[in-house]
């Protein structure tokens, strides 16, 4: 981790934006697959009692818990790929920021009916 | 004066981690505003930065504990399965709420909604703790990530808030009661 808290700004990036991206990407993902579980969650009844990790939880126990490996080892994953890189960070923004908004909207019951 | 564990279980979960990172949010979102514009409109220093890094930390250990105390300690109670033949649901915050047309709707939309969307909060806030510890002022350079950084944090912030309200809302139509009494006080007639 950088120590550069309270630096003066130069409007030169000190730090390559490859991490911050693997972040906000593996966030993004994370969140949308957590909402696209909840949804195949609900809908197969043959899938219940396989994601009912912790019984008295039920099916969210086994839906955040996939969700959250999910996330972390999709973070890992592109931490490693891109911590020095520098990496085209609009593209990055627009497909976390789509998949947050969809998972959003997922997990919003009337809109998960709908599928 | 008493309160039974389950429900204090539950004010623990809500109005402790949940409450307490929901206060915690206009605090976060002004000093990220203000630590994330340009250098010359507000001058950090490496003392708040490092206040903010460990505010941060402490606003995705309170999600982290509203969910996972929400999800397997409060929830199981909420849900738990009625006896064939019990005609008093009280004890059954769920069943009580599906048992009436006016009140189904806290359960089928209220909860099923709160259960997932809650989760949202804290990968968003994690993230945000970890690309400010990792990036610090250095963000004011980041355009991109800084603008990622701050609608994160804004949804972190509409997902707890929805979890929250939803979560007090189904508690004043169905309480979680039961488990062990606690004994508050003796208050006599004053």
């Amino acid at each position: 981790m950088n120590t550069n808290g309270g630096a003066a700004s130069t409007g030169t990036p000190a730090i390559p934006n490859g991490s911050g991206a693997a972040a906000i990407l593996a966030a993004g993902m994370g969140a949308f697959a957590l909402a696209v579980l909840a949804v195949v969650g609900d809908k197969c009844a043959q899938l219940k009692p396989i994601l009912s990790f912790y019984r008295p939880t039920g099916p969210l126990s086994g839906v955040t818990t996939v969700a959250i490996v999910l996330w972390l080892v999709t973070w890992a994953f592109l931490e490693l790929r891109w911590r020095s890189n520098t990496v085209a960070m609009a593209r990055v923004n627009a497909i976390a920021f789509v998949l947050l908004v969809l998972s959003l909207l997922l997990t919003f019951p009337p809109i998960a009916d709908l599928l | 004066m008493q309160i039974s564990s389950h429900g204090l279980w539950a004010m623990i979960h809500g109005l402790g981690f949940g409450g307490l990172y929901l206060l915690a949010f206009s605090g976060a979102l002004l000093e990220l505003y203000r630590f994330t514009t340009p250098a010359d409109a507000y001058p950090g220093s490496p003392g708040r930065a490092r206040f903010l890094k460990v505010y941060l930390i402490l606003m995705a250990v309170l999600a982290w504990l509203a969910v996972l105390t929400g999800a397997y300690i409060v929830y199981p109670w909420y849900r738990a399965a009625a006896p064939p033949g019990t005609i008093d649901l009280s004890l059954y915050p769920q069943r009580l709420l599906m048992a009436s047309p006016i009140t189904i709707g806290w359960h089928s939309l209220g909860m099923e909604w709160k259960e997932h969307v809650a989760w949202l909060a804290p990968i968003s806030i994690t993230m945000v703790a970890f690309v400010f510890i990792r990036y610090g002022s250095d963000l004011r350079n980041h355009r991109q990530l800084r603008r990622a950084v701050l609608g994160f944090a804004w949804v972190a912030f509409l997902a707890a808030g929805v979890a929250g309200f939803l979560g007090a809302m189904i508690d004043k139509q169905a309480p979680v009661k039961g488990g062990r009494t606690i004994q508050l006080s003796s208050g006599g007639e004053r």
